[in-house]
């Protein structure tokens, strides 16, 4: 048996763990007796369920209506798949969306255009930002930093509530005259400008979303730089916290460009400006009234701005949770932890330079392709840093292959893929044949389903016991997980194939109209289709597992062999804190830091972990100077 | 039980909002205003890249001084710097302990901004009696949009200090202290909406 620490309680020695035990458990029932699980505060159920400022709330809030927008987002990609991989087919399923997009079942080019544009607004502003820093950000940061909430409750409310009729609205656009938004998550005008009134509400509601990442940001920067505990350095923070932050930066700083951007063609759309309208427009053989002077490349300067950086605020906060997960599987500190901080924080300033790669097409020169290929170079560099040191934190691990560990491993080579393709496309020569191509759609897909997604996942599993005091079922966890790494696989990988052979993205017919790319449409399209309904099939055993547990844990049924710290981590948020963490100020008394987020199996340490507030044991000072310090602290065998 | 009570309810309180953290010399409200400033600065940026951009890529482009009212404007100016000193006067009053001065300088600030308002009413009245609309040209595009946006700000500032004339004041009997950092953080804010008109004025009006 291994040796236990002992620690001084009042007059008393006792084990660390035992004592901790009998802690929480004394925590938790004066919890009860103070009337539930909100405590002595008696607030009225709209302050607690609905406009509630508790951090735990609003993340899961977020969580919620995160996870139902990317099913929703899914659901699309289902119609369009069904589309393109049986082109001008009828299918039932097709009617939802009404006589007048899908006639008999049969899916119109124009309502293909609303999906896709639609999918990717869901997927990336509605679903996976407010999942990965809305939800797990939340909840976790202020956990993780041992604070008793955000640093402005209020206003993290009211930035649920701006993400909330952002989404509204969005939904709201698909009833609109003329149908949603239809010019892609883009929304390159000049086509933006002269489509149909659903485009209004997208930008209405990107205001709101932008207004809601706004407000998040700034609460959440405060927060980590002043609320941290005590003794908690910046290199101390669990990588998750320094992803967060960096996130942050780049959603405070890129943001509001696309706001301005959003406002100018707002303008365009509402008060007849010209912004983005060229002089000598002419549409469907009429020409454009308006007074022209504009510049279309003004658009997608602003967009990709923002949308480049926000790429990195997709897969950051991925990556924090796959390093939690990842020194907690593999019971070891993160390799390399120092410079993968260092690389987070490199990758945040250069995200903001090279947002021309998307660009390299337009005609803008080749100075500045140069330039933006190079910066495109660089900053592929420190995201391989990060990669290479998850990877090597692999090595000499005793690894416990747990359902959120599959998913955090499969995020590896996943993530790998994604950003490898994406060097061919950084590079202005070879986007001149890639560009637009399904090459694309493959690499960016890469990165954020079985990327990003996958990391979420692996969060869900992994966090579900902090949230409820229940774990989800693991064997249902691993159907869930290996189907999905199947099928998704199966529907991305072809796309690289069906790229590099020149079909291009947003046909509605998936390429079957033109010569170059029938072929490889017809062999491939009808296969990846299959795998998409086969990774909507999977999806059923993770949302029984997880409304089954959810529905238990609001029932008040905890899983009581579980513990506080079911996974056996270090990081403050499992070992400070009971789970479900208290209702207000999350700690009973506030934790101080003593040492590194991941003292996993540290030498010469008799604890197979030691939780960040862990004091070293003190050591009494020698008495006569005949008792050795280490001779002196009491050690036991158990 | 009692005693636990009170001590969970001390937990509630968050660290640091109203004195600041030792190690980082603020307190939150302050770091908050100054992220917030910095996200406005890349919004204003973006829309003054964007003026660049649209002038050097045009054939023609006004002058300002041809076709706005720079009197009227300079005047303007004039006003939004005596507001600036008044929110700071109002600050430093507040400091003293004094609410009353305090006030009357918070009045004397929201009177200048009305004043702004006011007179940007007549610019526009104005631009529009001259069938001058911003769809005319890319000119009165960019005009109507950056002093519009500009105009927003300011009418939210007089929103925020109403209510700290009005209701907020309330927070001086038990927390004069933090109604102070209040004032200075809305200052901040104001001292920067101020900015973007220093540098509005010479881009639309004067070049």
């Amino acid at each position: 048996m291994a040796l236990r620490r002992q620690i001084r309680v009042g007059s008393q020695w006792m084990y660390a763990d035992e004592a901790h035990k009998a802690l929480r458990e004394a925590l938790r029932v004066m919890e009860d007796e103070k009337g539930g699980e909100h405590g002595g505060h008696h607030l009225p159920w709209i302050r607690r369920y609905v406009f509630s400022t508790d951090h735990k709330w609003i993340g899961l809030q977020y969580g919620f209506t995160a996870l139902l927008f990317l099913m929703l987002g899914f659901c699309l990609m289902i119609l369009m798949r069904l589309q393109l991989g049986w082109p001008g087919t009828a299918f039932n399923v097709m009617k939802v969306l009404g006589e007048s997009r899908a006639p008999g079942g049969v899916l119109l080019p124009e309502a293909y255009n609303q999906l896709g544009a639609m999918h990717g607004t869901i997927m990336i502003f509605l679903g996976i930002v407010p999942l990965a820093v809305g939800a797990f950000g939340n909840y976790l940061v202020p956990l993780q930093i041992g604070a008793p909430d955000m640093a402005f409750p209020k206003l993290n409310m009211i930035s649920y509530w701006c993400y909330a009729p952002g989404g509204l609205i969005m939904l709201a656009s698909f009833f609109a005259p003329g149908g949603t938004a239809q010019s892609g998550w883009t929304s390159y005008p000049p086509l933006s400008v002269i489509a149909s009134q659903g485009q209004t509400w997208w930008l209405v509601g990107m205001v709101f979303l932008i207004t809601s990442s706004l407000l998040g940001s700034v609460n959440f920067i405060v927060t980590i730089v002043q609320l941290r505990a005590k003794g908690l350095s910046y290199m101390r923070f669990p990588f998750f916290v320094h992803a967060q932050f960096v996130t942050s930066f780049l959603l405070l700083l890129a943001f509001p460009p696309l706001e301005a951007a959003a406002v100018l063609q707002l303008m365009d759309r509402v008060a007849g400006t010209s912004f983005f309208l060229p002089s000598g427009l002419v549409v469907s053989g009429q020409a454009l009234t308006n007074a022209g002077g504009g510049n279309p490349l003004l658009w997608q300067h602003l967009f990709w701005f923002l949308a480049h950086p926000e790429v990195y605020v997709l897969i950051l906060p991925a990556m924090g949770i796959v390093a939690e997960i990842i020194a907690n599987g593999t019971r070891k500190p993160l390799w390399g932890y120092k410079s993968m901080v260092f690389a987070t924080v490199f990758l945040g300033f250069m995200s903001f330079v090279v947002w021309a790669h998307h660009m390299f097409l337009t005609g803008m020169g080749t100075t500045i392709s140069a330039f933006f290929q190079t910066t495109t170079m660089i900053i592929s560099i420190p995201s391989v840093i990060i990669l290479s040191s998850l990877f090597i934190s692999l090595w000499g691990g005793s690894i416990r292959f747990t359902t959120p560990m599959l998913f955090a491993l499969a995020f590896l080579p996943m993530f790998g893929i994604g950003g490898l393709t994406g060097l061919p496309l950084g590079l202005a020569a070879a986007d001149i044949h890639l560009h637009d191509t399904y090459y694309v759609i493959g690499h960016f897909h890469y990165v954020v389903a079985p990327g990003t997604i996958f990391a979420m996942f692996g969060g869900i599993y992994y966090w579900f016991p902090k949230v409820t005091g229940r774990k989800l079922n693991d064997f249902w966890g691993r159907v869930h997980f290996w189907i999905s790494f199947v099928c998704i696989n199966g529907i991305f990988f072809p796309m690289f194939a069906q790229g590099l052979a020149g079909v291009s993205r947003r046909l509605y017919d998936g390429g079957m109209q033109y010569a170059h790319a029938k072929q490889i449409a017809a062999q491939t399209n009808p296969f990846m289709s299959i795998c998409a309904i086969g990774l909507l099939v999977a999806q059923v055993p993770f949302i029984l597992n997880f409304f089954y547990n959810a529905i238990h844990a609001a029932l008040g049924h905890r899983d009581e062999g579980l513990g506080s710290n079911p996974w056996e981590a270090t990081t403050m948020e499992w070992a400070a804190t009971t789970s479900p963490p208290l209702a207000h100020g999350n700690f009973e008394v506030l934790p101080v830091v003593y040492r590194g987020p991941y003292e996993y199996n540290v030498p010469g340490e008799e604890a197979e972990f030691i939780p960040q507030h862990m004091p070293a044991v003190p050591e009494p000072a020698p008495r006569g100077g005949t008792l050795l310090p280490s001779t002196a602290v009491a050690m036991r065998e158990n | 039980m009692d005693a636990h009570a009170s001590v969970g309810h001390a937990e509630l309180e968050i660290p640091y909002n109203v004195h600041p953290r030792p190690d980082t010399g603020v307190y939150n409200a302050k770091l908050g205003i100054w992220l917030f400033l910095a996200s406005e600065v890349m919004l204003f940026g973006a829309l003054f890249s964007s003026l660049i951009l649209l002038r050097t890529g045009a054939e023609t482009w006004p002058r300002g001084y041809e076709m706005l009212n720079v009197p009227l404007a300079t005047f303007n100016t004039f006003i939004l710097i005596v507001s600036s000193v008044t929110v700071v006067m109002a600050w430093s009053q507040l400091r003293l302990g004094n609410l009353k001065w305090g006030r009357i300088y918070i009045s004397a600030t929201i009177l200048c901004a009305l004043i702004f308002l006011v007179n940007k009413a007549f610019e526009y009245g104005h631009e529009f009696r001259e069938h001058n609309f911003p769809k005319t040209n890319n000119f009165f595009a960019i005009y109507f949009t950056l002093t519009g946006l500009h105009g927003l700000h300011i009418i939210g500032g007089v929103i925020v200090f109403l209510y700290f004339l009005g209701p907020g004041a309330k927070m001086w009997a038990h927390d004069p202290e933090r109604f102070t950092n209040r004032i200075e953080v809305v200052g901040l804010y104001w001292h920067f909406v101020d900015l973007v008109w220093i540098f509005l004025f010479p881009v639309l009006y004067l070049m």
